[in-house]
């Protein structure tokens, strides 16, 4: 344990074998979460992996740090039970979209709602894999699976917009395989205090191959795809000629030269927009017929994380009071003596 | 603090009637303060130096209608000048309120006994509400019982005249009005209650309550017919020391308090509010100058897995609730199991299934505490005997889990929980002490290495560098901890786990009868029955019956001397608010022909019921 010399991404491979299926986008998420760990100058028994149960879940078996793989759905409470008790860990949780959006939705707009200090990656591949096929919250309508044969009739949730509806501080996008824009985004996903939101589009390709190709597919992606950098303009397709333009309370796409307009008239991409509402029509865009995907961080905004304002409050109190001490508490507010 | 009058003076010493105890109940509407009144008398009589038992017994409703039967409120106290072990069968004196509380509390008055009514509120429109035909203060209905009709309402008004309160103000504050009298004819000093409500109240209302207690007060000493009336209750004989007023809840909370100080791990308590369980939240929210941090969560599961969270960097992990929210949090306690993380799970029972009765008492979770979850999962199941006993069950229970690395189910009741008895303050440095360490050597570490003598698995925490490992709920392979689906391995772990548990016998002192080591019959309890057992068992032997009383606190490993002590006896009876657990499972385990006696009212047994009941098994 020799602090100075570096860790490598080898430092946070373990010796179990990696059981998800050959092919799985699960490989290139942990590849890229092994790599950008040992960039991130935390020593590694400061990391803590949490998960719940899903394919994504295994996750933390995978990563040479402290590891809980919990139950289904309640990676975000035990995370939250962690990081309030250890503010020193940065603490992971890996998820699913059925782990954090069906059985766990509870615990996972709650911690948002709270903003505590955990860096979550929800991996989104519109299908339950681990039980083998079940259309889940994010599948399209429509959706032929095992339990819907004549195709689902739920409308699905949009994950980002879920969590900025619970009021969260940073959301972001990014995509299994895209491992430079992924490995970009879990850096910042690294540095922010308070609940770091990411859905990473991940392919399932036994049960759900090819729900991202539009986004993933090298030959189409261009015109899909929606890159966010802050202080830039919304920019997107092959030629880079489309661009998003705000049309009242909504955007709508349109081409730069075609009909007057210049890349001037479109919106600039403000992570720390004081209205949550211009990050929500981001998260929302995809389902739009002829609007990208944003990929990259849609919001990044400041507030205290919880577990800091927890023991703030402890502190508070001992500062105030003194430190607890336990014979008077026993005795109470008023004794008598039996003699 | 405004005084108007000089405090009257007590009737002079021997011109009272001296009894050995009384009995009080104070019940009213739910917005009457009948819990306020009842708990002001209780400390008094307590700081007074009786022994005593409460039994607090309230509606889930907040406010139901005002004077309807369902909104009846309850406080009973029995206070004594010799040891008390339950709230009283029956009582001396009936406060009654209104014709609602009158008639659903009238048949527990003994005959002759006093029954003081407000009656102010005995007017046509309250019988409708109560039901009540005809006017029980002049149909002779209560022809048995010492009649004081007083018009608390108007007394009240006179008292407090010259304060300027509104209408509903003075209406809130009769119950002192009450309390002054029940004082008078104890012969009470009113200094608690008047320092408590200067604490508690501000400006005109703090006034108009002080004027109304000392009204009530005068009232009985004025009034010729009270001086028939005036008892007085010697203080009791308890083992020296220095004594408190203590409810379950409370003493429960500071146990957690104290096994986090005495264990040096700083106290995370996960909870979501649930009746009767809630105050135990309450009560830990307040001392963050213990460090304590408590978590209300958004729900009973992320509560129990917020302290699992907890328990795994390191800290006395605690989850609070009731029944329903045992239920919810079943999956996590099995993860706890699994992973063999410390966590104590307080279950203050209350009448089930489902939401049942949210506010009474029962002790029906004793299956669901040892056999809920879901597979093979064991684990050590504590329960408290009296309200006091509350604190030390806590810190034996957070003892357990941190030797053992196991969740541990504390089963109170919201009879012990709302209950409350004066409590022996011990010193800090006199409670037990056990200085818990984290694993911290990487060489040889292995998550599921365990201490030979405790089959204890070692706690390495996140941070300690050279520790990195993973724990889950799938099944581990023994001694490493890595995922592992083979047959024998599965079946060690399991048997391991239930050793480790069964193990703990080893901390589990034996059993010693109360009363007759041998004979007639053992009555054998469990959690809030104690008191009435106890007082059972007095009356039994002073009669000549050869009866012997084993209350269980470790339900779970079992004391290990159990099932002789059993065979020393002709009879074994287990009386408990449930349809017969605790026998289920003696006669399971130890083939023992244990006569369960059930009552499931949401109310404590009598002690008279108990007695009944063991004479018809002994004859």
């Amino acid at each position: 344990m020799n602090a100075s010399v570096p860790l490598t991404r080898k430092d946070f491979q373990t010796d179990q074998e990696v059981r998800w299926c050959p092919g799985c986008g699960d490989y290139a998420i942990l590849a890229a979460v092994q790599s950008v760990f040992p960039e991130l100058g935390v020593p590694k028994e400061k990391f803590a992996v949490v998960s719940g149960i899903g394919c994504s879940s295994r996750f933390p078996y995978y990563m040479n740090t402290f590891g809980f793989h919990t139950i289904h759905g309640r990676a975000p409470a035990v995370a939250t039970g962690l990081k309030v008790a250890r503010p020193d860990l940065e603490v992971w949780v890996a998820t699913g979209d059925g782990d954090s959006l069906s059985i766990g939705g509870n615990h996972t707009i709650h911690m948002i709602r709270r903003n505590v200090g955990l860096k979550v990656l929800l991996f989104n591949n519109k299908i339950y894999g681990l039980t083998k096929g079940q259309y889940s919250p994010t599948s399209e309508v429509g959706k032929k699976a095992k339990s819907t044969p004549f195709g689902s009739v739920d409308r699905p949730f949009s994950p980002l917009a879920l969590a900025l509806g619970a009021g969260a501080t940073f959301v972001a996008r990014s995509v299994d395989v895209f491992q430079a824009h992924l490995k970009t985004t879990l850096k910042r996903v690294a540095s922010h205090k308070g609940t770091a939101f990411t859905e990473i589009l991940q392919n399932c390709n036994i049960f759900n191959d090819g729900a991202w190709d539009a986004i993933a597919d090298k030959d189409v992606r261009d015109d899909h795809v929606l890159y966010l950098e802050h202080g830039k303009p919304l920019i997107f397709g092959k030629a880079k000629d489309k661009g998003i333009r705000r049309n009242g309370f909504d955007m709508e796409v349109v081409t730069i030269g075609a009909e007057g307009v210049a890349e001037g008239d479109l919106l600039v991409h403000d992570e720390r927009h004081p209205s949550p509402a211009y990050a929500f029509t981001l998260a929302s865009m995809d389902s739009r017929p002829g609007f990208p995907t944003p990929l990259g961080v849609l919001r990044a905004t400041d507030a205290p994380a919880y577990e800091t304002l927890v023991n703030a409050q402890v502190q508070q109190v001992i500062a105030k009071k003194g430190k607890g001490d336990l014979g008077k508490l026993l005795r109470g507010p008023e004794t008598w003596e039996v003699r | 603090m405004s005084t108007a009058a000089a405090p009257p003076q007590p009737l002079s010493a021997g011109s009272r009637e001296r009894l050995t105890s009384a009995v009080i109940r104070f019940c009213g509407d739910s917005g009457d303060g009948m819990q306020v009144t009842g708990s002001q008398f209780t400390n008094t009589a307590a700081l007074f130096g009786n022994d005593l038992a409460t039994f607090p017994d309230f509606p889930a409703e907040i406010r139901a209608p005002q004077g309807t039967l369902p909104g009846v409120s309850g406080f009973q106290v029995n206070f004594s000048s010799t040891q008390v072990f339950t709230p009283g069968d029956s009582v001396d004196v009936l406060v009654a309120m209104n014709p609602a509380a009158l008639k659903t509390n009238l048949a527990d008055l003994k005959t002759g006994g006093i029954l003081i009514v407000n009656s102010d509120s005995f007017a046509e429109v309250d019988f409708k509400k109560a039901k009540v035909t005809s006017n029980p203060l002049e149909d002779g209905s209560l022809a048995g019982y010492r009649v004081f009709p007083v018009d608390l309402l108007k007394l009240t008004k006179a008292a407090v005249k010259d304060v300027g309160l509104d209408t509903k103000s003075v209406d809130r504050s009769k119950n002192f009005f009450a309390l002054g009298m029940c004082y008078w004819l104890f012969g009470r000093s009113m200094d608690g209650t008047l320092r408590w409500i200067d604490t508690k109240f501000k400006g005109q209302v703090a006034e108009a309550n002080t004027l109304t207690l000392r009204a009530g007060y005068a009232y009985c000493e004025a009034t010729e017919a009270y001086q028939t009336a005036a008892y007085e209750v010697p203080p009791a004989k308890l083992k020296p020391g220095t004594y408190r007023n203590l409810s379950g809840n409370n003493a429960l909370a500071m146990g957690l308090v104290a096994a986090s100080e005495r264990s040096g791990l700083p106290l995370f308590l996960g909870s979501y509010p649930i009746t009767p369980a809630s105050d135990i939240l309450h009560e830990l929210s307040m001392y963050k100058d213990f460090g304590v941090v408590t978590f209300q969560a958004e729900d009973e599961i992320a509560a129990v897995a917020a302290a699992i969270g907890a328990s795994y960097g390191g800290c006395l992990a605690t989850t609070t609730t009731s029944g329903p929210g045992m239920a919810l949090k079943m999956e996590a306690i099995g993860l706890a199991i699994s992973v063999e993380l410390p966590l104590v799970v307080c279950d203050i029972q209350r009448g089930g299934p489902s939401t049942g009765l949210p506010t009474k008492t029962e002790q029906a979770d004793l299956f669901q505490a040892l056999f809920g979850r879901n597979s093979e999962a064991p684990l050590p199941v504590l329960a408290p005997q009296t309200p006091g006993d509350c604190f030390w069950i806590a810190v034996e229970a957070s003892r357990i889990a941190l030797k053992y690395m196991t969740p541990v189910i504390i089963l109170s009741d919201g009879y012990l929980a709302n209950g409350a008895e004066p409590w022996r303050v011990p010193a800090p440095e006199d409670l037990p002490s056990f200085p818990t360490t984290f694993r911290t050597d990487p060489e040889g570490f292995k998550p599921f290495l365990r201490n030979p003598d405790t089959l204890a698995r070692p706690w390495a925490v996140p941070g300690t560098p050279g520790l990195e490992h993973r724990i889950g709920g799938l099944e581990k392979q023994d001694v490493t901890g890595n995922i592992n689906y083979e047959p024998a391995n599965h079946d060690k772990m399991v048997r391991l786990r239930a050793a480790k548990v069964a193990g703990i016998v080893q901390d589990v002192p034996d059993v010693v009868p109360a009363g007759d080591s041998e004979g007639d019959l053992l009555i054998i309890g469990w959690g809030s029955t104690y008191g009435s057992i106890t007082a059972a068992l007095h009356s039994l032997r002073a009669k000549g019956h050869k009866v012997g009383h084993v209350h269980i606190r470790h339900l779970n490993p079992l004391p290990g001397n159990l099932g002789e002590t059993m065979k020393r006896y002709k009879k074994v009876l287990i009386p408990e608010m449930n349809l017969g657990q605790l026998a289920f499972i003696l006669r399971s385990i130890y083939l023992v022909d244990a006569i369960s006696y059930s009552k499931v009212e949401g109310k404590p047994f009598k002690q008279a019921e108990i007695e009944k009941k063991a004479l018809e098994v002994i004859q």
